[in-house]
């Protein structure tokens, strides 16, 4: 069973590496949002609390450029039935979310490092809150989007979709971590942030639960 | 027929009164609190349509019964449509009692998501032509959806202060109404029209399914024919 | 082990259009089975419903193991499938599609099973050339591999022959043989050559007939 998550994993993983599809387009995306901010706020001195709100909403939107390739290349290429034939529905679910949890790390770790070198303002007093914001805002935000990703891929307008589903089934998500991030820039305790932290990792837990429940529906017909 | 007719005349008599009767001096709100006879019942009315929209979702993905969707999306549909009532009531209120027509207050913040929810429910619905394929994958998405909106719960005391009379934070004047402070009479009055209010979401919904289920029962007969 | 594969009254509609109705089969291990049927017959529809892929409008099929039902999760163990709306990971070349299959079905020592299903196939040569450079007749032949790599006791072919050269259409008929020694056969076709594979016909064409007649009664 494991193993199998696995093999699924690696085989997004490679194919992701010798396709480039969501990856190259994924970073310029998010090259193009932060250029996109510093136009439209060219000679603004902006607080920190409204640079915490943007760096989510550049972190949204790259998630739903990016993180509905998994399920949506299986299904445009039919190979979803070489998947059907050959394991669980639940070790498809597995798999995808691991890659998608990659993925959703690797674009925060790049938008955060163009974050910090563009924008002068977001200085971050408290790393351990910010860091614990990214990580349990990330498992959140690739749990969610996994399984409405997996929703979006067998209806017909697939792109645009995505972020109208996914946005209020991740506001909660997306408020506490604004909030947490707005926090660590006023430099606040993680012990202060114990119940955001709370709040983060059970939503990870719930959305997975129901994910893992409802999968089989969406999955075979 | 005749109790159709009744519960006619009983919400006419409900909406008059919310009007006219007297409610005594509440600080703070004054004659502004009689919008509970109205706004607070189209809200617990969404709530309770969503609710069963939800349970329907569930008995669909089980049975995989087309009807059990069509009651569903019915559901849904008349929660929508009170949802967008509460708001639009409470935003004009607001507009008198907090000086603006949206305050991002918890509740606001809660049914605000409401509506985008069923928007994109109704969204997802339009964009599948497949029967079955529309009813499974929003059946699961309104579950999903259902699970994150608890929390909602947890986060808004930790966010943002409570505006609504009754909430936590609410400065000692407006008073939590609901629970006490209410007078008889209002009281009275507030949960008739609660009962109200739920027997005409039952009549609408019972009409809106049979409705739909009677449109595909003829559609099945006129494919027969062909 | 004695396997037993049981259609009980299948019944498939999408939405309105009723494909077809009481599908009734009972396979064991030797035994097989042809679909027949013009195109858009509901020939896919049928075999995909076997193969667990699709769920009947009502009705069931069962899997058996020495009288012992199998949990619909676990079908995939004992199925191989070809169709031509299977595809293969094109950015892949043969031998990775089915190390990757392998590795997600859980099978232990593949390399060995690989390069046996490769030379049945005959595509051993051409294993590490990317499948979005093979001929159509090739992938097919490379299906074949991905179906057989598990030693299914359930072999469903769907239009086995397609893009097949004379000598695929042989090796095609040589796996038939095989599978039926043991295994299970099931043939979805409307070439009437084909159909001689099995040893049971299911027309899904006189059926739709006979269902017209209890209507019209």
């Amino acid at each position: 069973m494991l193993s199998s998550i696995w093999a699924i994993f690696l085989k997004d993983l490679k194919s992701e590496i010798r396709t480039r599809y969501a990856l190259n387009a994924l970073l310029m995306f998010v090259v193009v949002t932060i250029s996109m901010i510093l136009f439209a706020t060219a000679g603004e001195v902006m607080s920190g609390e409204l640079l915490s709100g943007l760096l989510w909403v550049v972190i949204f939107f790259s998630a739903m450029s990016g993180l509905s390739r998994t399920f949506v290349s299986e299904e445009d290429r039919g190979t979803v039935i070489f998947l059907q034939l050959a394991t669980r529905p639940s070790v498809v679910y597995f798999g995808k979310l691991l890659f998608n949890l990659v993925l959703i790390f690797g674009i925060n770790f790049f938008v955060v490092i163009a974050y910090l070198l563009t924008m002068e303002n977001f200085k971050v007093k408290s790393f351990d809150v910010f860091l614990s914001a990214l990580i349990l805002g990330g498992l959140g935000l690739a749990s969610a989007s996994t399984i409405i990703a997996a929703i979006i891929a067998k209806a017909n307008t697939k792109g645009t979709l995505y972020p109208v589903l996914s946005f209020p089934v991740l506001l909660p998500l997306l408020i506490t971590t604004i909030n947490m991030t707005q926090l660590s820039i006023e430099g606040a305790k993680l012990a202060e942030t114990f119940g955001h932290l709370r709040i983060l990792f059970s939503y990870f837990v719930v959305v997975v639960i129901a994910s893992y429940l409802l999968f089989d529906y969406i999955w075979k017909e | 027929m005749i109790w159709k007719f009744l519960l006619g005349v009983y919400i006419a008599i409900i909406t008059i009164l919310a009007f006219v009767i007297p409610i005594g001096f509440i600080p703070g709100l004054g004659e502004r609190a009689r919008i509970i006879f109205l706004h607070v019942p189209s809200a617990w009315l969404s709530v309770i349509a969503f609710f069963v929209a939800m349970i329907y979702a569930v008995r669909y993905l089980r049975s995989k019964n087309i009807y059990e969707d069509v009651k569903s999306a019915a559901s849904a549909e008349i929660g929508f449509l009170f949802c967008f009532v509460t708001t639009v009531t409470g935003s004009i209120w607001a507009k008198f009692n907090w000086g603006s027509f949206w305050n991002w207050d918890p509740r606001e913040t809660s049914i605000f998501v409401l509506l985008l929810i069923y928007g994109a429910y109704f969204v997802l619905r339009s964009a599948i032509e497949v029967e079955e394929r529309k009813a499974t994958l929003s059946a699961v998405y309104s579950i999903i959806a259902f699970v994150t909106v608890p929390f909602f719960i947890f986060i808004m005391p930790r966010i943002m202060p409570g505006l609504h009379p009754g909430s936590k934070g609410d400065p000692e004047g407006a008073g939590p109404v609901v629970t006490f402070k209410m007078d008889p009479n209002m009281r009275i009055l507030f949960f008739a029209s609660l009962l109200g209010f739920t027997l005409v979401y039952l009549w609408i919904f019972k009409l809106r399914s049979r409705m739909e289920i009677l449109k595909i029962k003829i559609q099945n007969k006129i494919y027969q024919e062909v | 082990m004695e396997f037993r594969l049981i259609g009980k009254d299948i019944r498939k509609s999408f939405g309105r259009l009723l494909v077809f109705d009481s599908i009734n089969f009972e396979l064991i291990n030797g035994s097989s089975l042809a679909i027949a049927g013009k195109n858009g017959s509901g020939k896919s529809t049928l075999v995909k419903i076997i193969a667990g892929l699709l769920s009947p409008s009502s009705g069931e099929v069962i899997y058996q193991v020495d009288g012992r039902e199998i949990d619909k999760l676990d079908w995939f163990k004992f199925v191989g499938f070809v169709a031509p709306y299977l595809q293969l990971y094109d950015e892949f070349t043969g031998y990775e599609n089915l190390e990757i299959l392998a590795k997600i079905r859980g099978l232990k020592s593949y390399e060995a099973k690989i390069k046996n299903v490769l030379e049945r196939v005959n595509l051993y040569s051409r294993r590490d050339d990317l499948v979005r450079g093979y001929s159509s007749g090739m992938k097919q032949r490379l299906k074949y591999a991905c179906a057989l790599l598990h030693d299914p006791i359930v072999l469903i072919l769907d239009e086995p022959t397609s893009n097949l050269d004379s000598e695929g259409v042989e090796m095609v008929w040589a796996i038939a043989e095989e599978q039926k020694k043991n295994g299970i056969l099931i043939v979805a076709t409307n070439e009437p050559e084909e159909l001689k594979m099995c040893d049971e016909v299911i027309n899904l064409d006189e059926l739709k007939l006979k269902m017209k007649r209890q209507i019209v009664k």
